[in-house]
């Protein structure tokens, strides 16, 4: 579904933030990358939907290469779901119109569909009593399950999610980790940037492991938690599972 | 002391005042605030597009238009443009533009310098992950413009460009210099041929006042209920 192949960016000539990260996602697949900040682990998602250029290498999602000036990024865009950290959702449209905006100018749904299937979406998410709110009416949480709704209702193929929990307080968390761990156990393809490691233990199949811009450990859930082959990687671990 | 004036002839001078010469006033401002919006907002987008050629005819313009009393714009303009009609259409006979024509291009051409600052500033107070989440959800550029950033910069700059299209209430007057009979125009000319000087300025500044006045009080309010929203 997604093929990282040796991507590098820079942010300057001297400030490299991507190096040679070549990493997959198969279809059905949910990975968790991880990482301490500054590893460069939201770069590489948003390279993955183009959000952020880089300078070499290739991405390929679902067979479109990413890259290709030639590529139709709003399409490609349009079937990629991306939930961001700090939800962006557009303040000034209601709930539902946030949900209804890309399926009608993007997708060309006719008016009454669109609010069907944001209705639908919505009510998944446990949310449809507040659709005729704005979203500054609704708790960070709340929020984030709307921004996760807005993206499926796209139908995406596959869904990012840019450390969706980390903005939020810590009680609200779990709200969105289920929906995240619904959506996974229904098969839905996931990249996910993330520190929550019981999450990763939940459903995750692989877990990436990143550090100063280098994937620095790839591998099944089970391995990465059993016994890490860096020593980064063991201490990053040490560090946020002790407490 | 007040013997020696006639505040009559303000009285026999309202039709004319207000039905002309405020209609007008009030046409060319609303007209003037708008294409200046229009205009503003392409050039806002031109000078942030990315594109440095595009940028920087944008800056040109405004730092052009700003750098000149408006007074000799108008003035110019009324002049010029006719004959530049005349070379680019190539007749013998400079065009005729009207007074209320020229006059409107004018203000709009200098009205999008202003405004254009005020919507680029409205465009930059948007953070970065809205367009960035518009584009994800697959809308082009256009799009995330037209749905998502500048109905939100024109929300968040709305006081400014109210308060700025006071100010272009006022500055119409400046239109007398081609004798055209706006507000400050017609009560001039009564002014003149009634040989009431004091009373007509007099009474002109105070309906000037009196409407920006009441004016500025509704942008404060409508800030305030704005505030109260966000």
């Amino acid at each position: 579904m997604i093929e990282i192949s040796h991507v590098n960016k820079w942010y300057s000539p001297t400030f490299q933030v991507l190096t040679d990260c070549t990493t997959s996602v198969t279809k059905g697949e949910v990975v968790v990358v991880c990482g301490p900040s500054g590893s460069g682990k939201s770069t590489l998602i948003k390279c993955v939907n183009a959000l952020e250029p880089f300078q070499s290498g290739e991405i390929t999602v679902d067979g479109t290469k990413v890259h290709d000036p030639k590529t139709n990024l709003p399409k490609l865009r349009s079937r990629v779901g991306m939930v961001f950290q700090h939800f962006e959702l557009f303040p000034h449209l209601k709930i539902i119109d946030n949900l209804c905006l890309a399926q009608e100018k993007v997708l060309g749904r006719q008016h009454d569909k669109a609010q069907t299937k944001g209705m639908q979406l919505l009510e998944r998410v446990g949310l449809k009593e507040q659709a005729q709110k704005f979203p500054a009416q609704l708790s960070g949480g709340q929020q984030q399950r709307v921004a996760i709704a807005r993206a499926l209702a796209m139908d995406p193929i596959v869904m990012l999610f840019d450390e969706p929990t980390s903005a939020l307080d810590p009680e609200m968390v779990s709200e969105v980790l289920d929906v995240m761990v619904d959506l996974a156990r229904e098969g839905m393809t996931m990249m996910v940037v993330t520190h929550e490691m019981g999450f990763a233990r939940k459903v995750a199949n692989r877990v990436i492991f990143m550090d100063r811009g280098e994937i620095v450990e790839d591998a099944p859930k089970d391995d990465f938690f059993g016994k890490p082959r860096s020593d980064r990687a063991q201490k990053f671990l040490s560090k946020i599972l002790s407490h | 002391m007040l013997d020696n004036f006639d505040f009559d002839v303000i009285r026999r001078s309202l039709p004319y005042l207000f039905y002309e010469g405020m209609t007008f006033t009030l046409t060319l401002t609303a007209l003037a605030a708008l294409g200046g919006l229009i205009f503003g907002t392409a050039i806002a987008l031109m000078r942030l597009s990315g594109y440095k050629l595009l940028g920087r005819i944008a800056g040109l313009y405004v730092d052009f238009m700003r750098s000149l009393p408006l007074v000799l714009v108008i003035f110019w303009f009324y002049f010029l443009v006719p004959y530049i009609g005349q070379w680019l259409t190539g007749s013998p006979r400079p065009i005729k533009v009207g007074a209320f024509a020229s006059s409107l291009i004018t203000f709009i051409m200098f009205e999008a310098a202003y405004f254009s600052e005020i919507m680029r500033a409205g465009i930059q107070s948007i953070s970065r992950g809205q367009p960035a989440a518009a584009n994800a959800l697959g809308l082009t550029y256009a799009q995330t413009m037209r749905y998502v950033v500048l109905p939100q910069a024109f929300r968040n700059m709305l006081p400014v460009l109210l308060t700025q299209t006071i100010v272009l209430f006022q500055d119409t007057s400046l239109v007398y210099v081609l004798s055209i009979p706006d507000f400050l125009g017609a009560a001039s000319k009564v002014a003149q041929r009634d040989g009431r000087l004091v009373e007509m300025y007099l009474f002109a500044a105070v309906v000037y006042f009196t409407i920006s006045c009441i004016a500025s009080f509704g942008v404060r309010r409508l800030q305030s209920r704005i505030a109260i929203i966000r």
